[in-house]
């Protein structure tokens, strides 16, 4: 895996300052909106999948899954 | 970023040694010719309009000449222009970093994280820096543009490397963008900035390698790395 592809999230002409909190939570809310209209098999959602990982912390990520697996997620799904 | 900002430095100087050549030579002419020796009774001038004029639009002025780059230079260093090509997270904890590279993740789970610690005092070696150098650097490729989030889990932190330009508060909860692009190869240190406890001189240390050499680098060094984590 010498040659890895040099590639992330974009930018997002939606979060055009230095504060990208929002970028990284509305990334994630893409992609399981995504997954839900979709479904899992669909690959479309993939890049979502990518981007959100790329701007969010691991731990923040970890949180919100838990908090979906509870039902007490505070964004629109 | 950096060379706008020398280039700011620059701009500033030369005015900068404009009004100290003036004010120098209209001090050492007064003190000259004014000696009470040579001139010992004073004139007394209380009025002259061209001088009153002059001294206040050209010091009105000058300021204008050096607003106009400093602004141009703050605002066009906020703006992301091209897609970054890595993105680095930089998450400060009391008293360490948590840098994460999650760009080839394929699911949640964390492929290439690791902490960055300051070497204590006893363990450092011939040649290394007192309080400057860390255990894992920060690898990025040169001449690549970079975007680094940054963010702290627990007191507000900064991540600030002078060299680069860069000086961007950590806060909890909070994302923080900067774009950087470092132009040459090398080592760059940097230390905390915001008062975060006893161990706030922690630092920060950003390698740059060539392109060509950073898959490598991070597929080989930082992977065994988290492995052992």
């Amino acid at each position: 895996m010498a040659d890895i592809d040099l590639k992330t999230a974009p930018a997002d002409f939606r979060f055009p300052t230095t504060n990208q909190t929002r970028h990284c939570f509305t990334r994630y809310i893409e992609f399981h909106r995504c997954i839900a209209a979709k479904g899992e098999e669909s690959g479309d959602c993939e890049k979502f999948a990518k981007y959100y990982r790329s701007l969010c912390p691991g731990e923040w990520v970890d949180k919100w899954n838990e908090q979906r697996e509870s039902g007490n997620f505070p964004g629109p799904l | 970023m950096m060379q706008g900002i020398i280039d700011l430095h620059h701009d500033i100087f030369f005015f900068l040694i404009l009004i100290l050549v003036f004010v120098s030579r209209i001090l050492v002419r007064a003190l000259w010719h004014f000696h009470y020796k040579k001139n010992p009774i004073p004139q007394r001038i209380v009025h002259g309009t061209t001088i009153e004029i002059l001294r206040t639009i050209f010091p009105s002025i000058i300021p204008m000449f050096i607003a106009i780059p400093s602004f141009a230079l703050l605002y066009s260093m906020d703006e992301v222009v091209v897609d970054p090509a890595i993105t680095i997270k930089a998450i400060g904890h009391q008293w360490y970093r948590t840098y994460e590279y999650s760009d080839y993740n394929s699911s949640d789970e964390q492929s290439l994280t690791f902490d960055s610690y300051t070497i204590p005092e006893d363990d450092l070696e011939l040649g290394q820096s007192r309080l400057l150098e860390v255990d894992n650097r920060v690898v990025v490729p040169a001449k690549t543009h970079l975007r680094i989030l940054v963010t702290s889990a627990d007191v507000p932190h900064s991540w600030a490397v002078p060299s680069l330009g860069v000086k961007c508060d950590a806060v909890p909860g909070r994302l923080n963008q900067i774009s950087i692009s470092v132009q040459r190869e090398g080592v760059y240190y940097g230390q905390c900035s915001e008062i975060c406890g006893t161990n706030h001189a922690f630092s920060i240390v950003v390698e740059a390698v060539p392109r060509k050499d950073y898959g490598s680098r991070v597929s080989n060094q930082l992977i065994p790395q988290s492995g052992e984590a």
